[in-house]
């Protein structure tokens, strides 16, 4: 097996162990921007809130009735949107590679 | 009669499936999106040990959020009432922050690629391939368990045929997992941790809303049952048991909190496998830490439902078999959701259920492909032969999961069968893993001894019970005193060996016991930060788990 992936592990050599350290490096920098899941995430759940919250805003009194007098979709729809935009702003005002923590 | 439908079979329409088909469209863009990154084994099987601590985090209690979980949880909210929070504060959390502060720096540091690989340079190759074995069997067995339950509810909800869901679901699980590896597996863990709540929360504050809120809800529980559901610790002191778990809080403490749960959530392969895929041993050690946050919380989304559900519900747990405890939510969701919610939380239990055959599959390829094949199969071959293998263990690990299925539906009661399988694999496991990282002098024939011993314990006190050659109380303290005869006979057997045989050079051990762990000598940059040091973290979490079980004493 090619030994670029199989880090020995009592590590006996340093140069060996550098070496190692220095291919994790890069691939983990290389996989860091495999794709934003906050896009993705942020992307569903507008598709969601937008759903909902047409939902609710059609909604028959009779529904509303159903769900203990409240206007779930409605609510759940705008739910959805604030955590949308939150994952959005996130993705967009801190993209991959600027922040170590994303 | 033909026609009757059952109560729990939901009213869903055109959006419900719509936002539904969405939901797998997001699923499987994911795999095809993790496909063209992927280039090594390590990025198949670890993510190439690249991904940051917040997803890692969450991923990690996403794989333990399967369905059975949800259902199962609200199950035991409905039965057990606020008792059920034993799981998550002494259970879940302690033995994540456990895992995060000591454990980790030995996993993580020492580069092993899974659990079994670490017993192999403890101790030797029988140990390694004990485990690996019983991990693989067990691992494809919950798999199918899984996948059996998600048939039941697509069967309860929808009227699809048993065996026409267990195939959609496999399939979908098979296309992201051997398109995208764990990358996929996880980025899809991560998601399903947003909808799974995005489906609960609103389920949770529209019943609360409905039974006149905390106050009310007690007052209407109260009009249905004499038990006390809202305590957490009345009533369970030794010879004085007045609780509905039936346990003392000898074995809440020692057989869930301390076996079971640490067994669980410090050596099960594939919760440990997230942390392993982080991008540096900070983040390694942050992942199940960020994860106990989350997870500290989640039993007010599982409890209150079964709550709500037992006040609500007329019969909830009686002889109507659509009426068991573990409908607790599907009934819930048809009693209060309109279509659009609906498919939100059609969607959330569907990949709850997803995720926990992904997280199983994922972890059992791996096994499969670094523990059993590349050692004691087919050594010395490229990287592109044991990536294409692990594609390979994939398709097969879940074609077995489907036969096993079938298995599971003639079992009566899958939570009594999953309980059983996790007291006979993880809580030897941690026995020995416990002892062999505190104690040097421990050898490796203890470490397959005291495995092999620890698993027969189990067993002892599994059958012993359901064959009444002793009592051991109610199902769930027979669980927990199964766990600590496991721990007890395994470290009892691994001491005994250990006079008896040669230990390891101590060189051979450096980075895998105490005092020997291979840390970086100076801290990172990004672990100066005072919210990222794990310690912050772990005593941020500790403390708040404390606030919260005095408050529901």
């Amino acid at each position: 097996m090619s030994d670029s992936t199989d880090a020995s592990p009592t590590g006996d050599e340093h140069i060996e162990q550098s070496e190692q350290a220095e291919i994790d490096a890069q691939r983990a920098a290389k996989a860091a921007r495999l794709f934003d899941i906050r896009r993705l995430i942020g992307g569903l759940f507008l598709i969601y809130g937008v759903i909902l919250v047409v939902l609710g805003l059609g909604e028959s009194d009779a529904s509303i009735a159903k769900s203990a007098d409240l206007n779930v979709n409605l609510y759940s729809g705008l739910g959805m949107l604030a955590l949308s935009a939150c994952f959005l702003a996130w993705a967009f005002l801190r993209p991959l590679g600027d922040d170590p923590e994303v | 009669m033909v026609f009757a439908q059952s109560e729990v079979r939901l009213d869903t329409n055109l959006v419900d499936y719509a936002i539904l088909a969405i939901y797998f469209v997001a699923v499987l863009g994911i795999g095809f999106a993790a496909k063209r990154y992927i280039k090594t084994s390590l990025d198949y099987f670890l993510s190439g040990r690249s991904l940051p601590a917040w997803i890692t985090g969450l991923a990690f209690i996403s794989a333990n959020l399967g369905a059975l979980e949800v259902l199962g949880m609200a199950a035991n909210g409905a039965q057990y009432g606020v008792y059920t929070v034993h799981y998550y504060w002494i259970g879940a959390v302690p033995a994540m922050v456990f895992l995060g502060i000591v454990m980790m720096p030995f996993y993580y540091g020492s580069k092993v690629r899974s659990v079994p690989e670490y017993l192999r340079l403890r101790f030797n190759k029988p140990t390694h391939l004990f485990n690996a074995l019983t991990f693989a069997f067990a691992t494809v067995l919950i798999a199918g368990v899984n996948l059996y339950a998600l048939a039941l509810v697509l069967k309860l909800m929808l009227g699809w045929p048993i065996l026409l869901g267990i195939v959609v679901a496999a399939v979908v699980v098979l296309a992201y997992i051997t398109l995208g590896g764990l990358s996929s597996a996880i980025y899809n863990e991560v998601l399903q941790f947003f909808v799974i709540l995005a489906a609960l929360i609103p389920l949770t504050i529209v019943g609360l809303h409905d039974v006149g809120g905390w106050d009310g809800l007690k007052e209407a529980v109260a009009g249905q049952t004499d038990e006390n559901l809202f305590n957490s610790w009345e009533g369970t002191a030794v010879g004085n048991v007045e609780n509905p778990l039936g346990a003392s809080w000898v074995p809440i403490v020692f057989g869930l909190g301390f076996v079971l749960s640490f067994g669980y959530w410090t050596t099960n392969f594939a919760e440990v496998q997230r942390a392993l895929s982080a991008k540096s041993l900070s983040a390694a050690r942050r992942t199940p830490l960020i994860g106990a946050f989350p997870k500290v919380f989640i039993p007010a989304v599982t409890i209150i439902p079964g709550l709500v559900a037992l006040a609500t519900i007329p019969g909830l747990g009686g002889d109507d078999p659509d009426k068991e405890y573990n409908n607790a939510i599907p009934l819930l969701m048809n009693e209060y959701l309109p279509n659009g919610m609906l498919g939100i939380a059609l969607a959330g239990l569907l990949a709850a259920f997803m995720a926990g055959v992904a997280a199983n599959v994922s972890a059992f390829n791996t096994v499969v492909t670094y523990d059993l094949w590349e050692p004691y199969v087919r050594s010395g071959k490229s990287d592109e032969y044991y990536l294409r293998f692990g594609r390979i263990a994939t398709v097969t690990g879940i074609v077995i999961g489907i036969g096993t299925a079938l298995i599971a539906s003639g079992y009566n009661n899958i939570m009594d069968y999953i309980q059983l399988l996790f007291s006979f694999f993880n809580a030897p496991l941690f026995a020995t893993f416990i002892i062999g990282m505190y104690w040097k002098r421990m050898t490796p024939w203890a470490g397959l001894w005291g495995l092999v011993a620890g698993t027969l314990g189990a067993a002892v006190a599994h059958y012993g019970n359901s064959w009444e050659v002793f009592d051991l109380g109610s199902p769930q303290a027979a669980a927990f005193w199964g766990a600590i005869a496991a721990f007890v006979a395994d470290a009892v057997v691994t001491v005994i060996v250990s006079m008896f045989t040669t230990p390891k050079p101590i060189e051979e051990l450096q980075g895998l016991v105490h005092g020997m762990a291979n840390l970086p000598d100076e801290l990172t940059a990004e672990e100066k930060v005072w919210y990222r040091k794990p310690s912050t973290l772990a005593i941020g979490v500790l403390g708040l788990v404390l606030v919260l079980s005095i408050i529901f004493w």
